[in-house]
């Protein structure tokens, strides 16, 4: 079965966000399923639905974006996306 | 179905700033075949069986926290009443066996265990008795270990005995910690009508009508509840009920999805999800301030009782059809010390003991966490848990009082009990006597169930 996951990045508008984001995915091989993006208030908003079946340590790749993130203002998180599923689906 | 984003925003908007987050990942573990007539025997199986089943607990309940990325903020443990498994031990040997407990909950990182108690609402038996001898002390050398005990039952009556010690005990646990403002009572509920499955603290034990493991889940959100009314300044009442209910069912399908995958990992039964909206200090996580945002100027003003029953009930619905398994005190605490809007309140003058006593016919618990003047006497502290017991005997409901008489403090000053626990002001009690009625003893009957009004 397939493990997805959330990846969320939000924060201050700047170029190159999205480039940044997806390259460290693809270091750790992780497959994206589907991207959104918005604009809010001059907030960056951006969800992506990734592949996480193969990686059993989300820890590490949490870490790496962070480490991305935080430097540049932006929250990264990566969650699993039976959470979203539960909250917001009946 | 895909995810929205203002879905995924709302998720993510709840965590980080309006502080959802499961409260406590509670074990309930037996430890009826730990009993042994040779008590270093059963003290040893007691410390080997606790320390094996929740091996894992801390560590799992924390990896699955972050795949979630749903905070969970206690990992606990439940265990038999400590009472039913005392036999023909000596009090020291219950003291013994509570720093066990206090040893096993340090070395597997929990923050409390809950279980040091003793169900006597009927009448109290030779371990009950052991256990209530060593309870003050228990409390005192111990950090880790909460005690709950059990004086009366819708079905039982109150048990006025029980009572009586009840109030003797918390003078004298207060006073052996009276260095840390009578801590040890922070730690010790007086119930009426008890949950077997309750995964909160400090009046969490493993029921006899449990397995012989359980995992139970407690969820908290005062925060987001907040959050989702100040959006509808102008909803009327019918509406709030339903925005309390919306935001209930979410949380609490957040806390069961986490509990029941904390359950599989561990190869544990789910047990409940018990879904009260339990404040902390942190800013907004506060009841109260629902309280005031449904519409009172303070809480404790008039028309509190109105809107505490409204969201009371309205958390129970939204969380009854969001999980399978809703169990525990479901409903809402008003614990004190730990909840900025109601030490506020009593600051202020707005809320006092009586309509604490009053709050507590509807919501989910009882007195909680409520700092008393130093000078307090025994018997009417015992007054104080029997009027509590007869709410929840009368009106077929969980009440309890975790009350501080604090050694050396008068009304108005401000206590701090640290961490978790929080701080609250001292309030006075009514200068009148109870002493008579307590000193009579014996049992207040069981009520009748028909002629209801």
């Amino acid at each position: 079965m397939t493990r997805r996951a959330v990846v969320s990045v939000v924060g201050k508008d700047q170029v190159g966000i999205i480039s940044k984001v997806t390259t460290v995915l693809a270091n750790e091989n992780v497959n994206i399923f589907d991207i959104s993006q918005t604009i809010l208030q001059d907030f960056f908003t951006m969800m992506m639905i990734v592949d996480v079946t193969n990686l059993e340590n989300l820890d590490a790749l949490q870490q790496k974006l962070t480490d991305l993130g935080e430097p540049l203002g932006l929250t990264i998180n990566v969650q699993l996306e039976e959470i979203f599923q539960a909250m917001h689906r009946v | 179905m895909n995810i929205a984003l203002n879905e995924m925003m709302e998720t993510i908007r709840m965590v980080e700033i309006e502080n959802l987050d499961i409260r406590t990942v509670t074990m309930g573990i037996s430890l009826r075949d730990c009993a042994d007539s040779d008590f270093e025997k059963m003290n040893k199986r007691v410390y080997e069986k606790i320390t094996t089943y929740a091996k894992d607990l801390k560590e799992t309940a924390e990896k699955a926290s972050k795949e979630f990325g749903i905070p969970i903020i206690n990992k606990r443990i439940s265990i038999t009443p400590i009472a039913e498994i005392l036999g023909n031990a000596t009090k020291e040997q219950a003291i013994e066996l509570a720093k066990t407990l206090d040893k096993a909950a340090k070395t597997l990182g929990v923050d409390f265990i809950g279980g040091y108690s003793a169900l006597v609402h009927k009448g109290i038996s030779k371990g009950d008795q052991t256990l209530l001898d060593a309870l003050p002390e228990a409390l005192s050398v111990t950090e880790r270990v909460c005690s709950s005990i059990s004086v009366g039952t819708t079905r039982a009556g109150i048990n006025m005995d029980a009572v009586r010690q009840m109030g003797i005990i918390m003078k004298d646990a207060a006073e052996r910690t009276k260095d840390q403002n009578g801590l040890a009572c922070a730690k010790l509920v007086v119930f009426c009508n008890p949950v077997e499955d309750n995964p909160f603290m400090a009046g969490a034990f493993h029921g006899s009508g449990e397995g012989e493991v359980v995992l139970s889940v407690g969820v908290s959100g005062p925060g987001v509840v907040l959050n989702a009314l100040k959006r509808y300044p102008d909803a009327d009442l019918g509406e709030v009920a339903d925005i309390i209910k919306k935001t209930a069912f979410k949380i609490t399908r957040a806390g069961e999805l986490v509990g029941r995958e904390v359950a599989k990992r561990l190869e544990v039964p789910f047990g409940i999800m018990d879904l009260s909206l339990a404040p902390t200090n942190a800013l907004n996580d506060s009841v109260a301030e629902i309280l005031e945002e449904i519409g009172l100027e303070r809480v404790g003003t008039h028309g509190t009782i109105a809107a505490l029953a409204l969201m009371n009930d309205a958390v129970k619905k939204g969380g009854a059809m969001a999980s399978s398994y809703v169990g525990g005190l479901s409903g809402a605490f008003i614990p004190v010390s730990e909840d900025n809007g109601m030490i506020r309140g009593i600051e202020d003058n707005a809320l006092t003991l009586s309509k604490l006593e009053a709050m507590t016919c509807v919501c989910s618990v009882g007195l909680d966490m409520i700092a008393l003047t130093g000078n307090v006497s025994a018997a009417t502290l015992s007054a104080i848990i029997a009027d509590e017991a007869a709410i929840g005997m009368i009106n077929k409901k969980t009440t309890a009082v975790r009350v501080i008489p604090v050694p050396g403090k008068e009304e108005g000053e401000m206590v701090e009990f640290g961490g978790l626990l929080g701080r609250a002001p001292v309030m006075g009690v009514n200068p009148f006597s109870s002493e008579k009625m307590i000193r009579r003893g014996g049992r207040i009957p069981a009520p009748l169930q028909s002629l209801i009004n």
